[in-house]
């Protein structure tokens, strides 16, 4: 079982290097801890919400920063959900960016909103990533018949 | 109403997100409580009941317009910014009802705004959360929906036996007792240093007190 021990290191080394580079925060290690047997997939299933949320988000804004006249506030409800969704499964990078986001909505920044487009974008397929590399793991582990770590 | 000390209380969750009603939903869950989920402060009060227009929604079962409550809910938790009916208009409406009042209510916002928080509680919350909310959050509900029972079991009684022998009067108990503590938690907050985020907001404190964990940013407070 070598390698059940094997995967298990490297799954919370990568865990704890998500953290240290600040792609999840605390709040994702609340995630983990509402996750039990009789609610085994609770963090896939909600991360995976999140990511078509994210999705969506992400289309509405481009769409809106589209538009000849921008709706500043439409943009801004669109980030402010961006950011409670980002907040709540802990993908603490993309949080920061709807937060500055918010900043340039409030000063009406066309520039300054679509900088920030590019860098939510950016900021949320790099966790996407992550998070779909850390559940990989995971699966590996249980198909070798190992248990997840205890958070 | 049959209660057997088994029961389990039930607990109202509005929220317009569809992760943060899987969030609550398993935090409440996790606690041992029942748990209905809703997405707009109008489904909460179809829920609660009580009807604001003739439309009747298919989805929400048993509700008849002649009797209060169809379903024994024993705490609301909502989200303050939601489109059309905010967590606000909601609390209002409930306070403003002779049959849901007594029902205790928590707001949630993800957004630290003192003046937001200070006009919830003088509605009459019992509670505000900051989101993300967490399990400790969640335990601090336990003495509200405790309040409701009359027939109470446990430590959570005696707490609220200190908090009445600070009270002139307290003859009547339901109601009058309700609203006497919505307005002592105010006052209380000085004594008791649980919900420090209402002691930060009194205080005039900066609102990284209402997150201790931004302090050290490595232990939860339990």
């Amino acid at each position: 079982m070598d390698s059940v021990v094997q995967l298990q290191k490297q799954l919370v080394d990568y865990i704890a290097s998500l953290f240290h580079e600040g792609f999840l925060d605390e709040q994702f290690n609340q995630l983990q801890q509402l996750q039990d047997e009789s609610n085994p997939d609770f963090v896939v299933e909600v991360v995976s919400l999140f990511f078509e949320d994210s999705e969506r988000l992400l289309n509405e804004l481009a769409k809106a920063l589209e538009q000849k006249t921008i709706d500043f506030r439409k943009v801004d409800a669109h980030v402010h959900q961006f950011k409670g969704s980002s907040s709540s499964i802990g993908a603490h990078r993309v949080q920061k960016v709807c937060i500055a986001f918010r900043n340039y909505c409030e000063e009406q920044n066309v520039e300054g909103c679509l900088k920030c487009l590019q860098q939510v974008k950016h900021e949320y397929s790099l966790v996407r990533n992550k998070l779909e590399t850390l559940f990989q793991l995971e699966k590996q582990i249980i198909a070798a018949g190992g248990s997840l770590p205890a958070t | 109403m049959g209660i057997s000390t088994e029961s389990q209380f039930h607990v109202l969750a509005v929220d317009d997100s569809l992760i943060d009603r899987k969030l609550i939903e398993r935090l409440l869950k996790t606690s041992s409580y029942q748990v209905t989920t809703v997405d707009s402060g109008t489904k909460a009060l179809e829920f609660l009941g009580v009807h604001e227009d003739d439309q009747s929604n298919p989805d929400i079962p048993s509700v008849s317009p002649n009797t209060h409550q169809e379903v024994e809910v024993n705490l609301i938790i909502t989200d303050y910014c939601m489109p059309g009916m905010t967590g606000y208009d909601l609390l209002r409406k409930i306070k403003e009802s002779s049959s849901l009042r007594n029902i205790p209510v928590v707001i949630m916002s993800s957004e630290n705004v003192p003046s937001r928080i200070s006009r919830c509680l003088e509605e009459g919350a019992e509670e505000f959360f900051l989101k993300p909310v967490r399990l400790s959050d969640v335990n601090r509900l336990r003495p509200h929906i405790m309040k409701t029972k009359p027939k109470d079991q446990q430590e959570d009684k005696q707490e609220n036996k200190e908090e009445e022998l600070g009270k002139p009067e307290f003859q009547s108990r339901e109601e009058k007792e309700e609203q006497q503590q919505q307005q002592q938690h105010h006052h209380l907050q000085h004594q008791h240093s649980n919900s420090n985020k209402r002691k930060a907001l009194e205080e005039g404190l900066s609102p990284d007190r209402t997150r201790p964990r931004y302090n050290n940013g490595l232990t939860t407070v339990v």
